[in-house]
């Protein structure tokens, strides 16, 4: 059959950011298969240039208000590497528990609000208020605990105020840990109807073979925090030559940079780090994924969110051990720093390139910055998992369409906007954009 | 009463504002109850286009395609709500307003920099009336609420305008200027209950400044405490660079 086929998806519904699906059959042949970013550039790179290493964290939690604990850790990662700080025990304690909770909130939105939808035939959470009430209250439920959790730990999840370079300005006592402690229990139940409900939904087949990108590490803990950059093509580098792994390039059609590292396109995200770190998920994680059958390498892109719901097991799991720990084992409240500009040199300054690699809730996320010997960010250069999604999921498209193409346009468009979806693309992030002439 | 028809837009931000939204809970399930949301592509896919009571306008305007896009969304709705510093004083995106606009261009994109336009940034009240401010990075939920009270029942909400130091002594902070760190707290708009400084950090003045503020009174603090001007002055531009433009 020889079919003609024009969609032009305007802003893509449901996905954090601005984007638009392009996708031109003629005569049953595939001409265009495009993810156009659109989101205004906000040159974040570029207004980095003079500002304080220690006003960094500040202002590229601002990239994004999803990731916006994610962009704070990378971000002190990066300046403290350039300082040469090494934080202490208590507080990489605390920023891994800080993580889990983002990982945990961002999924939980990501699958009730932005995927369950397509499931189960509707256009949006709000027609669920009337059909799936129950379904709907669990997941604001879910997501405002998290949100509180992070409210206690770091003073807000929408753009956190506490985690600085250095360390945190404010820690929580000992009646803090114990509503933590309580709060992460009490959505224990939901946690688990959350996995029966997941159980129930039915994903697309498809299967595209690519590299996944994620951290590992030597030690048995799940990377997220901290980790050397892996890929399941066997690739290992060190964070400093995140470069190397990017090779990243322009295209006209998108304000987001696009990467490769040994094919056409690699991908990151839930899926990515559960190819290469499975193994070494919560117990009670790994039970899980066996009973919804979600086995590495996992190569059907839609089940990122079968992933994610695994991960959101794990850091429950493992954010309740942190706090069960911290329980015994009192926080030092010496640690309590006030830093403000470090107009008052408590914290040394000096010289040098740092980078910053974390795996947040879409993937490995890099932050880059050169600073001077005042402490000045002299260049700077964020790298965003959806940046590193974008071509493979352009790959992916021009495998699904021809697969689907006896399907009507508005089948071919939803199945094509579920699957970008299902990436949980953050196009408000991608496009905070990278700067290429690096001055080594 | 028939429900309010209501849109969420979304211009140049990090979307942390309507995210403060879902943050509400169950409770939100009570805000939707009483008004009809036709329109909000973060998390709907239907789409209105149509005239609307309430617009509601996250983030800043920066290129030819979001001048265009907020005039028709004015056009179409009866009250035009801004929420978070992004839309109420234009924002961290007003940062980008220190550089020349194609020195920034250069740096982030190379020799591609053509392929992304863009214009000085924007507050939307600088570019199309606005009815109500809801100022914050991100906004504060319980000012939110009490702002979305007040338009529906369309009578005035005046955001607080005095500085973040009355609230902040009322909760009893050690002021951050004993604690030998500079603070924007004296010269920014209240309305936050000292969010940051309560959770031991400084104020960055996302809220915008009073409309009166104490120059002299803020200059005596600096003096006393030895801190140069130069470095408030770039601490105000965080956030409030775009108060320059008309």
């Amino acid at each position: 059959m020889k079919k003609n086929v024009n969609i032009n998806v305007e802003y893509i519904t449901r996905v954090e950011g601005h984007g638009n699906i392009v996708i031109n059959v003629k005569d049953g042949k595939l001409e265009t298969c495009r993810l156009d970013i659109v989101e205004a550039p906000r040159f974040f790179e570029g207004m980095l240039r003079g500002r304080s290493v220690f006003e960094a964290q500040h202002i590229t939690s601002r990239i994004c208000g999803i990731c916006a604990c994610g962009h704070t850790l990378a971000s002190i990662q990066a300046a403290e590497d350039a300082l040469g700080i090494i934080p202490t025990e208590q507080t990489t304690k605390l920023r891994k528990l800080l993580l889990d909770l983002e990982m945990l909130d961002s999924h939980i939105l990501h699958i009730y609000v932005l995927v369950a939808p397509d499931l189960l035939g509707v256009k949006s959470f709000v027609p669920l208020i009337q059909t799936h009430g129950e379904v709907v209250r669990r997941a604001l439920r879910m997501k405002k605990t998290c949100n509180d959790l992070c409210d206690i730990l770091v003073g807000r999840h929408v753009h956190p105020i506490s985690a600085i370079v250095g360390g945190f300005t404010k820690l929580p006592r000992l009646k803090d840990i114990d509503a933590m402690l309580n709060m992460l229990i009490s959505i224990r139940h939901d946690m688990d109807e959350t996995v029966e409900l997941a159980a129930t939904l039915k994903f697309p087949e498809f299967e595209r073979d690519t590299e996944y990108v994620a951290l590992v590490s030597d030690d048995a803990e799940y990377p997220l925090l901290m980790g050397d950059i892996g890929s399941t093509d066997g690739v290992r580098m060190h964070k400093k030559e995140y470069r190397k792994i990017t090779n990243e390039f322009v295209v006209p059609h998108s304000s987001a940079k696009h990467t490769k590292l040994s094919r056409e396109s690699y991908a990151v995200g839930a899926l990515a780090r559960f190819n290469l770190n499975a193994e070494k998920l919560h117990p009670k994680a790994k039970q899980i994924a066996s009973a919804v059958g979600l086995k590495p390498k996992c190569i059907n892109p839609f089940l990122n969110t079968v992933a994610q719901l695994v991960e959101s097991v794990h850091c429950l799991e493992h954010a309740t051990g942190i706090l069960e720990d911290l329980k015994n084992n009192p926080l030092n409240y010496d640690e309590e720093i006030v830093v403000g500009l470090n107009e008052q040199r408590r914290i040394p300054v000096r010289a040098g390139n740092g980078v910053g690699a974390v795996e947040v809730p879409r993937g490995v996320l890099f932050h880059n910055y050169h600073t001077d010997e005042n402490g000045a960010i002299t260049n700077a250069n964020c790298i965003i998992p959806t940046n590193q999604n974008t071509a493979n999921i352009e790959h992916d498209m021009m495998k699904l369409v021809p697969e689907i193409l006896d399907k009507s346009e508005e089948e071919i468009t939803l199945a094509v906007e579920m699957l970008v979806r299902s990436y949980d693309p953050c196009i408000s992030c991608s496009t905070h954009l990278m700067n290429v002439k690096f001055v080594k | 009463m028939k429900k309010p028809k209501v849109g969420i837009f979304d211009f140049a931000c990090c979307e942390g504002c309507q995210l403060q939204i879902a943050n509400m809970g169950e409770d939100v399930l009570s805000v939707l109850g009483s008004i009809d949301v036709l329109e909000w592509r973060e998390v709907m896919s239907e789409k209105w286009g149509k005239k609307l009571d309430i617009a509601i306008i996250e983030g800043s305007i920066t290129d030819p395609h979001a001048v265009k896009r907020i005039k028709q969304i004015r056009k179409k709705a009866k009250i035009l709500i801004a929420i978070g510093s992004c839309a109420t004083i234009g924002g961290v995106n007003g940062m980008k307003n220190n550089f020349g606009l194609d020195d920034i261009r250069k740096y982030v994109y190379g020799d591609s920099y053509r392929f992304f336009p863009t214009e000085l940034t924007k507050a939307v009240h600088q570019v199309v009336k606005v009815d109500y401010f809801v100022h914050g990075c991100p906004m504060y939920i319980p000012e939110f609420v009490a702002l979305i009270k007040a338009a529906l029942q369309g009578i005035p909400y005046y955001p607080p305008d005095y500085p973040v130091c009355v609230e902040c002594k009322l909760n009893e902070n050690v002021c951050m200027y004993d604690r030998q760190v500079t603070c924007l707290g004296p010269v920014t708009r209240a309305g936050c209950n000292s969010w940051c400084i309560n959770n031991g950090n400084i104020c960055y003045g996302c809220r915008g400044m009073v409309s009166n503020p104490n120059e002299k009174g803020a200059q005596d603090v600096l003096a006393k405490y030895n801190i140069p001007m130069e470095l408030i002055l770039n601490k105000m531009n965080m956030y409030n660079k775009c108060r320059e433009l008309t």
